[in-house]
């Protein structure tokens, strides 16, 4: 017996495995969670461009009463599909894009704990939302609303409740993305707690890691609750299950309480990466450290813990009785406190500052302001009988616009201007980014601002035309116009991105004087990301190594403390690097197959998805991390 | 799906010198195990769902239809569920021999581990055929809705072991499974226990308590 | 130290704000929660307000803060560039988080109230219950019998002649009574709002809802479908009449009656009779002549005692009536082709009656339309 046996390889002549690591085709095999960061990020703006077109379409028929630019199908797709894409297919992913780009950066690691199946997320998201959209052609786009209430979506096709397959695509697109989802939360959960850097312990984590560290775990959790939803809908529309028959002793109310088990928490999964981008930002451009560090931790993890208590505030209005809804309504309140921390700590942190208002400060501050907005309606919400007036009205699409967007989105666009020159190694231009932002505040409030009023004046939602004569007219008119503010806003960021790629301003590695390890390599990256693993000594160990305080708490620079720039330590030879590999693209190819063959119930497409899925499988298990030399 | 661990400092050259789970990693397991725990966590949740819309159910099907007492063969699925609860033990004993390096004893009680795997699925197939012999289908009402979706996903999910723990065995026999990929085993090992506690839940909470 | 003109202008501002926003309630469309008409709208905008402009004074407090922060901290080239290194401050930090605690307990405790005020069913011999059902895409409205409601018996539809009066999109109720809405869905999840009375509550199919209503003055006040329920959700709308009891209790009398006008019968068939029986098969899902019949479609006996139609988005009248009755799908996009087909075609709606006549069916004329107008226009 041979003391090192020999490595596993597969038979011969069974696919070449891919070996650029650069060029177009490297893009389509990479197993770098850089690349695949970007093409996170990259197909999210694609969705978010597509989302916002659907809804300027929305703005357009509702600009006055008794709009004909859509008839009402067309409108009842469209605005589901609206925030079908929004959440999940720019929201999450963009989220995933940092987080992929970051984590193994900002925590000391050359890639994530599993690099194929980082890919392998991509590429599901990447199939899901084609297959969703696949639904336009293919007999009917998803259109029972983003939440698919039961039994609209759950009565059979035949029943008439929602002409054509759209609840289908939608549910299976939802469990197929949701899988992807899945995959990435266990990566990130494994490479944070795994991967770090020697010294780097988790309170010296950055806080952007310690978000999606949270969000991870909010993820593998909460999918499972609507994955398990969503299948009792597609059997109930397709197998005559009774799961949301009321005649046969279902409850179409489980659906929602499943659905919103996972929904809330959900919410968090969207806004907490945002929160961790906001919290890299202020203190670099403040030249301040995070007010209060740990504390903005901890109200993460509390978020991410309350945040499953709390479900059923959105269904106030469905009679869950008394006690239900003041227990539901006492922990929204609850919630409110750990969050209304987090804005004063930022608020800690930026005042007293040397304030940098680039444009990453200007998004940060932006999100401050616009999430404080959101937030403070969030908190009507929870004031129970006044909920009931406001739920389904226009008054919480603001609420959650203002959240989602003013939140959310500014800080996604603060984290792009920031980050850009590290993953591209040329900035964006920040005279362009001011007006970015200007436009897009401005077209944001003007857009859902005067959504409050319209809401408490008795504008219901998911509506395809209102009535003249309701008052309703000239504000409908205003968000109308406000869009399409955005929408020039979002033509802005496009303008800048190719003006960077043509002839943007090279980035050294460290251009704003950051605190967290990705500034300390060069821009951008090399594949192998640090030439030498840090060795950490405290939180924002880079900043540590740049400057040191004195008695007053002031400043002073250390000599020697710097980035490295690529010139000093060679080209990281010698560091063995995962390699690309075909088959996360074709395993995630065998889902959308299976996917058509539910749809339709045609089980001869079963049987190619099924064989794809399991060659893939196979295929990859055999082929090892790191290819022979 | 079992990876290298790709962090590698410059200096060192990395072999696969993991034998008893010594990991280079903050938490001391290794990045699959780690994972395989991430992911039962998750798929707790999934039948979690499942298990609580059944109790939810209970009682809320129409008078007409089968309830579960005019259904259920509780001798018999005690027999299968020790089956079941069998094939775990077998799979620890496939460990240990695999730890020792005892590879005819890993082949012989993997093996086993899967036949009573597949023992299980028949008799879960020969239990559902006499439900809907009996008239409870998928359509007849919330108990036959429930209960099928629940089983069908726990089956599905034995069934996947089952073909994991073969895929393990074959390996094996191409002499291509060494001591050094124990951790292979006791990573499918956890999931098998894992869809056997499942069992153990289900039969308990949906069989036995009325 | 110097002390920015803001100081002085914050109070004044913010005195501004509150001020401008509680004109900002808007017009008085009958559909507006700010401005309520009946009890318990009246009670949720009392606890609404208050918090409101709490929420509007921290919010305006916060904005500008990171305003004022923005211009008062922003570096600037000569000026020193080496901020205090603060990590944080004890006090400050329990501060806010004990402050906005304190703030939430003292308004949980109205809040908390409030629920359970408003979750209380009415009792007795004075309030009036009326049973609700949402269908897509309308509402119909059913009085059962009751002390306020002496004609009707409990809901028993295989008894024709008796069973709750059914009516659809407008509900008379007679102000200052508390209404006990009981509320189910035919179909789908909806959901029965008029914010001018009241919050809203989801109807639901095989449970029960209720909620109380209770209009203060006089008046008509519209509500809407408030849980996207499909295709026609937007025009899913309805009336509440408010009107004083003896004008109401004239206005049951009157619906609960038999017909006014000559509809005729099998053995003595009039003109209308034939066109709505066989003809165009319209008694498929509409009745015309009893009161307690509750059809597919809404009942349409009485239908001119009703101001508005086709889900509430229509006002009633010849032109209006003549036109829906001849291609309703024109004015409400429904699931309705099939409807002139036998089942199990798909069937959500009412069918034209003019385009895509299936073979051996006859398309509807205006003379036929007029006649069919002309009966129901006289039903009041």
């Amino acid at each position: 017996m041979t003391a090192v046996p020999a490595p596993l390889s597969p038979p011969r002549g069974i696919l070449h495995r891919p070996k650029a690591s650069t060029g177009f085709w490297s893009w389509w095999t990479t197993v770098d969670h850089k690349k695949i960061g970007i093409l996170y990020g990259g197909l999210g703006l694609v969705f978010f461009v597509i989302a916002g077109i659907e809804a300027l379409l929305i703005r357009l028929q509702l600009a006055g009463p008794n709009g004909t630019v859509l008839t009402a199908s067309q409108y009842n797709t469209l605005f589901t599909m609206h925030g079908t894409t929004m959440v999940f297919l720019v929201g999450m992913p963009i989220a995933t894009a940092f987080g992929n780009y970051l984590i193994p950066l900002q925590i000391g690691a050359r890639d994530v704990a599993f690099p194929r199946l980082n890919m392998f997320g991509f590429w599901v998201f990447a199939f899901g939302g084609l297959f969703i959209y696949s639904g336009f052609v293919l007999g009917g786009a998803p259109n029972g609303g983003w939440f698919g209430y039961t039994p609209l979506t759950s009565t059979p096709i035949t029943g008439g409740a929602l002409p054509g397959h759209g609840p289908d695509f939608w549910a299976i697109g939802l469990i197929m993305l949701g899988i992807g989802s899945v995959t990435s939360g266990v990566n990130f959960v494994v490479t944070i707690l795994n991967m770090r850097a020697p010294g780097m312990t988790l309170m010296r984590m950055p806080v952007f890691v310690w978000m999606m560290l949270v969000v991870a775990f909010l993820t593998v959790f909460a999918m499972p609750a609507v994955t398990a939803a969503l299948i009792m809908v597609f059997f109930d529309r397709n197998f005559s299950t009774n799961f949301f028959v009321a005649a046969a002793g279902g409850d179409p109310l489980l659906y929602q309480h499943l659905f919103w088990l996972f929904g809330h928490p959900e919410v968090y999964i969207l806004i907490l990466p945002g929160m961790g981008i906001v919290s890299e930002i202020l203190p670099v451009f403040s030249r301040k450290p995070l007010f209060g560090r740990s504390v903005v931790i901890f109200s993460g993890i509390a978020i991410g813990f309350l945040g499953w208590g709390v479900w059923a505030h959105h269904m106030f209005a469905t009679g869950l009785g008394p006690v239900a809804t003041t227990a539901f309504g006492l922990a929204t309140m609850l919630i409110a406190i750990p969050t209304g921390v987090k804005i004063f700590n930022w608020m800690g942190t930026v005042w007293g500052g040397s304030l940098r208002l680039n444009t990453p400060m200007l998004f940060s501050l932006g999100f401050i302001a616009m999430f404080t907005i959101g937030g403070l309606s969030g908190v009507t919400h929870s004031i129970v009988p006044a909920d009931t007036q406001q739920t389904d009205t226009y008054y919480v699409v603001a609420h959650f616009h203002y959240v989602l967007f003013g939140g959310l989105i500014f800080a996604i666009f603060g984290g792009f201007y920031y980050w850009w020159p590290k993953m591209f190694g040329r900035l964006l231009d920040d005279r362009i980014g001011k007006l970015n932002f200007w436009l897009m505040l401005i077209g944001f409030n003007l857009t859902f601002f005067p959504m409050h009023f319209l809401g408490l004046a008795g504008m219901p939602r998911r509506t395809y035309r209102y009535a003249s004569g309701m008052g309703w007219d000239n504000l409908n008119i205003l968000v109308t116009i406000g869009g399409f503010v955005i929408a020039s806003s979002v033509l802005v960021f496009l303008v800048n991105v190719v003006k960077s790629a043509k002839n943007g301003e090279v980035a050294s590695a460290d251009p704003w004087d950051g605190r967290t390890l990705e500034w300390s390599i060069p821009s951008p990256v090399p594949e192998y990301n640090f030439a030498e693993v840090p060795e950490v000594h405290a939180a924002d160990d880079f900043w540590h190594r740049k400057y040191t305080e004195d008695e007053e708490g002031r400043l002073v620079r250390l000599p020697a403390g710097g980035a490295d720039d690529g010139a000093h330590h060679g080209d990281g030879h010698g560091i063995h690097l995962p390699s690309p590999s075909f088959f996360p693209m074709v395993l995630a190819l065998g889902l959308p197959i299976l996917g058509y063959a539910a749809v339709f119930k045609n089980p001869w497409l079963a049987i190619p998805g099924a064989v794809i899925l399991l060659f893939g499988i196979y295929a990859w298990t055999i082929e090892p991390g790191t290819a022979e030399d | 799906m079992a990876q290298a661990a790709p962090v590698v400092p410059a200096e060192a050259e990395h072999t696969d010198a993991h034998a008893h789970g010594h990991a280079d990693t903050n938490t001391g397991a290794s990045n699959p195990k780690l994972a395989i725990w991430v992911f039962l966590s998750s798929e707790s949740i999934f039948f979690g769902a499942f298990i609580t819309t059944y109790l939810l159910y209970r009682g809320r099907s129409p008078a007409n239809t089968p309830q579960p007492k005019d259904v259920y063969n509780i001798p018999f699925t005690s027999v299968t569920s020790f089956i079941l609860l069998m094939s775990s033990l077998t799979m620890v004993l496939a460990l240990a021999s695999i730890q020792r390096g005892d590879h005819r004893r890993f082949r012989t009680w993997i093996l086993a581990t899967a036949l009573f795997g597949v023992i299980f699925i028949g008799g879960q197939i020969y239990e559902f055929t006499e439900f809907y012999r009996e008239g409870l289908a998928l359509k007849t009402s919330v108990f036959g809705s429930s209960f099928f979706v629940l089983t069908g996903l726990h089956g599905a999910h034995v069934s996947v072991g089952i073909m994991w723990l073969l895929s393990l065995w074959g390996l094996s026999m191409q002499n291509r499974l060494h001591v050094q990929d124990a951790e292979k085993v006791e990573i499918a090992g956890l999931y098998w226990h894992f869809v056997d506690i499942v069992w153990i839940v289900i039969f308990t909470v949906i069989y036995l308590i009325p | 130290m110097r002390h920015p003109k803001w100081r002085t202008g914050a109070p004044v501002l913010l005195a501004g704000i509150a001020l401008a926003l509680a004109g900002c309630g808007g017009s008085d469309n009958h559909q507006n929660t700010l401005k309520p008409h009946g009890t318990d709208a009246g009670k949720i905008k009392d606890l609404f307000v208050p918090i409101l402009f709490v929420a509007i004074i921290i919010g305006v407090l916060v904005l500008g803060a990171t305003i004022y922060a923005a211009i008062r901290f922003r570096h600037r080239e000569g000026h020193p560039d080496n901020p205090k290194q603060v990590h944080g401050n004890t006090t400050l930090e329990i501060g806010w988080t004990i402050i906005p605690a304190l703030i939430l307990a003292v308004v949980a405790i109205p809040t908390v109230s409030t629920i359970w005020d408003l979750a209380e069913r009415p009792t007795g011999p004075k309030v009036l219950q009326v049973d609700v059902t949402g269908k897509q895409w309308w509402w119909q409205f059913g009085l059962p019998k009751q002390p306020m409601v002496p004609q009707a018996t409990a809901l028993d539809a295989k008894k024709p002649g008796t069973g709750p009066i059914i009516t659809s999109t407008e509900l008379h109720i007679p102000v200052g009574t508390k209404v006990d809405l009981s509320l189910h869905a035919f179909d789908v999840i909806h959901s029965f709002w008029v914010p001018s009375l009241s919050g809203k509550k989801d109807v639901m199919p095989a449970r029960t809802n209720h909620l109380t209503i209770e209009a203060n003055q006089p008046g008509i006040y519209r509500g809407a479908c408030a849980e996207y329920c499909g295709l026609s959700h937007a025009d899913m709308r309805f009336r509440v009449v408010a009107e004083p009891m003896a004008k109401w209790k004239a206005w049951v009398a009157r619906i609960s009656g038999p017909p006014l006008g000559a509809y005729g019968t099998a053995a003595k068939p009039t003109d209308v009779y034939t066109l709505t029986s066989k003809t165009y098969g319209c008694t498929n899902c509409h009745t015309f002549t009893d009161p307690h019949l509750a059809t597919y479609g809404p009942n349409l006996t009485h239908l001119a005692s009703r101001s508005t139609f086709a889900g509430g988005t229509l006002e009633l009248n010849h032109k209006n009536l003549k036109a829906w009755i001849m291609n309703a799908p024109k004015f409400i996009s429904m699931e309705s082709k099939d409807c002139r087909l036998p089942p199990p075609a798909t069937c959500v709606g009412m069918p034209s009656f003019t385009k895509n006549t299936p073979k051996g069916q006859k398309t509807m004329t205006s003379e036929d339309a007029d006649t069919i107008v002309n009966f129901l226009l006289g039903e009041k």
